[in-house]
């Protein structure tokens, strides 16, 4: 056993309002430059949809994440590391700008300074590639918002497999949901495995999966084995890019940009101890539908006096440890059963989990039942099936998920007749297999969801490696060499090409 | 000195160790000072289309030419007499095998020139290093190719032998190096001519990337024995795990 820590998130998908809060204060605090225009380290998706790049989740298509060989070995599903070598020189699986969007603004200057003409001057769009006009946007960052589009696009969505889909592309029997993504900072990553050189490496002590900028040398073959699409190729500096888990703020114990500000309160950091040393185990249980339950199985117990001592040896420090015992992330998915991680199948072994949402129950005299005699709704009658959610969360089975939904639901039932009618049902929360106690901390951590419940982040203790006089008055985080910020003016080895777009006149 | 003073000595005797110079000079201040620029410079995400055919038929048929260039030019003439290989044999091996690699070669840096010309989302986002480094070695592809009617003109490989000693005596420090190569046709001139030109601008174009390509296969196969690689602050750390 090798214990090692990992900063987890919970994203609760029941409180998600797709707001983008998250998306955008990511994009101005990371990727508001040049050659990431496109690039979101944390986008929100409206499912059912395809997604962001175009159809990311069908691996079939993409060849993103593991595959297991006959013999019980993973390699990534794009080919061996022989293989990977040999598409070096054109990656055939990965997508082209367009599948994520050509990025663009609008021409804001020409209303002000635009001539006297005959008709009133307006705002083009002007591609952020090439600077020229685009008549006609076909795609954007967010294109199926709120259900944007036709069905029949949008179905395409892989987690309508094993789905009689076409009964909800009418009108009474739709439905949809958000899905905020980003990096899962994987156990087992994809991306670090296929990268040749060797620039994708993740932390010993946090577990934040992070590009070497000084390494990357642009082979581009993270950008195709990562399964959920989130490394991305800046096409200005040459170099793969990823979601950082803002770590500068990790480290200092804040949470991450996406969920300081996150207005549904739905995101949650907490300290998750693994064994280390059953990774490739996890990965590689035979069955896909056996690799959500792997995956919990190399999750330790915090509150296990024999894990706190290993924890010790193996180089956790001990307020990492005690910060794992109040880790809202191991409450949901150990205590609670009620997060899952984002597509197991993938064999990649994601630390993002999410709580799958509730939704509104299809059959209204059904509804009117609830809450009145403890009686609880087959969560089959959500509108939401259970099945898509099973799709995304635990290989399509769908067990855990009904589960994880009942508790919920139960959750809400007890509260309601504890704070209305006075009453407190313990009976509710023994059909879910909890204690009214259990509900209770449940209620305050999702419900309340205080900022000091939500996020349970333990500082790093680089003061421990590292010599603080050295690096005092340093200039922190830079993008290489040094205090500068790798571009010079007039380098001779290539400094960053001057981008001079002419916008042509008013016409 | 002066009296004999002789263009080809400045161009075979003295340019090739102020091409190797900058070459190596370059390659390294580049690698220590500023390794965030170090890249290929892909514009695969930008436009897929004509990228992945033109790309390997170029890579293919260059790293081929490179690997007969240096077998071919470096192996010392005693091991072919040692080993019975006749001049003229070597020579058609030559043509046989840089022939074909050649043409793929150029078809292939012709439509990645092409591409980077005439498509506007690369054309713009090209440097004029990117531009340059294209075409300069567009050029001597053709040129290499062309030298093939010279060569096969003399196939008992008395020719080949000249650049033979002429590339191994500049290696090993002989200033009379460029007297062998003196009199042979324009032609051959030119492609030595331009190959020093693109080592000496090596260091200051995205040409850098192919250290890392050789690099690559040994770092990813030999030294990784398993896929993940975990940083650590220890200042020892601790063994792999199964995983890595």
């Amino acid at each position: 056993m090798r214990i090692r820590a990992q900063i987890g998130k919970v994203l609760n998908l029941d409180k998600c309002i797709g707001c983008h809060t998250c998306s955008v204060t990511c994009k101005n605090v990371w990727t508001s430059r040049d050659g990431v225009e496109y690039a979101w380290f944390n986008n929100v998706e409206t499912k059912p949809g395809i997604g962001y790049p175009k159809d990311w989740e069908n691996q079939k298509r993409w060849n993103g994440g593991w595959t297991r060989t006959g013999g019980g070995k993973l390699h990534p599903k794009q080919g061996a590391k022989w293989r990977i070598l040999a598409n070096i020189f054109g990656n055939p699986d990965m997508p082209e700008i367009d599948d994520y969007y050509e990025p663009f603004d609008f021409d804001y200057d020409h209303l002000k300074s635009a001539p006297e003409m005959d008709h009133f001057p307006t705002a083009q769009a002007r591609s952020k590639i090439t600077g020229e006009r685009m008549d006609k946007i076909v795609w954007g960052p967010n294109w199926e918002e709120i259900l944007g589009g036709e069905f029949a696009k949008r179905s395409q969505d892989y987690n309508f497999e094993g789905i009689q889909k076409e009964i909800y592309g009418e009108y009474e029997n739709t439905f949809m949901m958000y899905l905020p993504r980003l990096c899962e900072h994987c156990l087992n990553p994809t991306c670090s495995a296929s990268c040749p050189s060797g620039a994708i490496y993740k932390r010993e002590e946090d577990g934040i999966v992070l590009i070497d900028q000084e390494k990357c040398r642009g082979w581009r073959m993270c950008i195709s084995g990562c399964p959920y699409k989130k490394i991305y190729y800046n096409w200005e500096s040459g170099k793969s890019e990823k979601c950082t888990f803002c770590y500068p703020r990790i480290e200092s114990g804040n949470p991450t940009v996406c969920s300081e500000t996150c207005v549904g309160r739905i995101r949650y950091l907490g300290v998750i101890l693994y064994d280390a040393d059953r990774i490739a185990e996890a990965a590689s249980a035979p069955d896909e539908k056996d690799l959500y339950q792997a995956q919990l199985d190399i999750f330790l117990d915090p509150n296990d006096p024999g894990v706190q001592k290993q924890a010790l040896a193996d180089g956790v420090p001990a307020d990492w440890i005690e910060a794992a015992k109040r880790s809202p992330v191991w409450k949901m998915a150990m205590d609670w059963k009620i997060a899952f991680p984002l597509h197991p199948e993938y064999r990649t072994l994601p630390m993002v989990w999410y709580v799958p949402p509730l939704s509104p129950i299809q059959n209204a005299a059904e509804a009117g039942q609830i809450g009145h005699d403890g009686q609880m709704p087959d969560v089959r009658s959500l509108r939401i099936p259970v099945r898509y959610l099973a799709n995304m969360l635990t290989a399509g089975d769908d067990a855990p998920v009904i589960s994880a939904l009942e508790r919920m639901l139960a959750m809400r039932a007890y509260m309601r007749s504890k704070t209305v009618d006075g009453v407190i049902d313990e009976g509710i929360a023994a059909r879910v297999g909890m204690s009214g106690r259990m509900i209770e901390d449940m209620y305050k951590i999702m419900a309340i969801a205080d900022y000091e419940d939500r996020f349970v982040i333990p500082t790093s203790h680089r003061e421990t490696k590292e010599e603080a006089m050295d690096i005092r008055g340093g200039c922190g985080f830079t993008d290489g060499n040094g205090c500068s910020t790798g571009i010079s003016e007039g380098s001779l080895f290539g400094g960053k090409k001057k981008r001079k777009f002419k916008l042509p006149e008013a016409s | 000195m002066f009296v004999n003073f002789d263009i080809n000595f400045i161009i075979f005797g003295i340019m090739p160790y102020v091409a190797l110079t900058v070459f190596l000079v370059g390659s390294i201040a580049r690698y220590e000072r500023d390794p965030f620029t170090w890249k290929s410079s892909s514009s695969q995400l930008l436009r897929r289309k004509q990228l992945i055919l033109g790309s390997i038929l170029f890579h293919v048929g260059i790293i081929t030419v490179f690997f007969g260039h240096l077998i071919g030019l470096f192996t010392p003439v005693w091991v072919l007499d040692a080993l019975g290989i006749p001049y003229g044999l070597k020579q058609w091996m030559a043509v046989l095998i840089g022939g074909p690699a050649g043409i793929a070669a150029l078809v292939g840096s012709t439509m990645l020139l092409y591409r980077r010309l005439a498509d506007p989302r690369i054309r713009i986002n090209s440097s004029f290093a990117d531009i340059a480094i294209m075409a300069l070695i567009w050029l001597q592809l053709a040129i290499g190719l062309l030298t093939i009617t010279q060569t096969l003109q003399h196939m008992d490989g008395s020719e080949m032998v000249r650049f033979m000693t002429w590339s191994q005596s500049v290696v090993s420090w002989n200033i009379n190096a460029w007297v062998t190569v003196v009199d042979v046709h324009w032609l051959y001139k030119l492609h030595i001519f331009l190959g020093l030109i693109i080592t000496m601008v090596f260091p200051f174009t995205r040409l850098v990337h192919i250290w890392s390509g050789f690099a690559a296969p040994f770092r990813y196969l030999l030294t990784r024995p398993g896929y993940q690689i975990v940083r650590s602050r220890r200042r020892t750390p601790l063994p792999r795990t199964p995983a890595e």
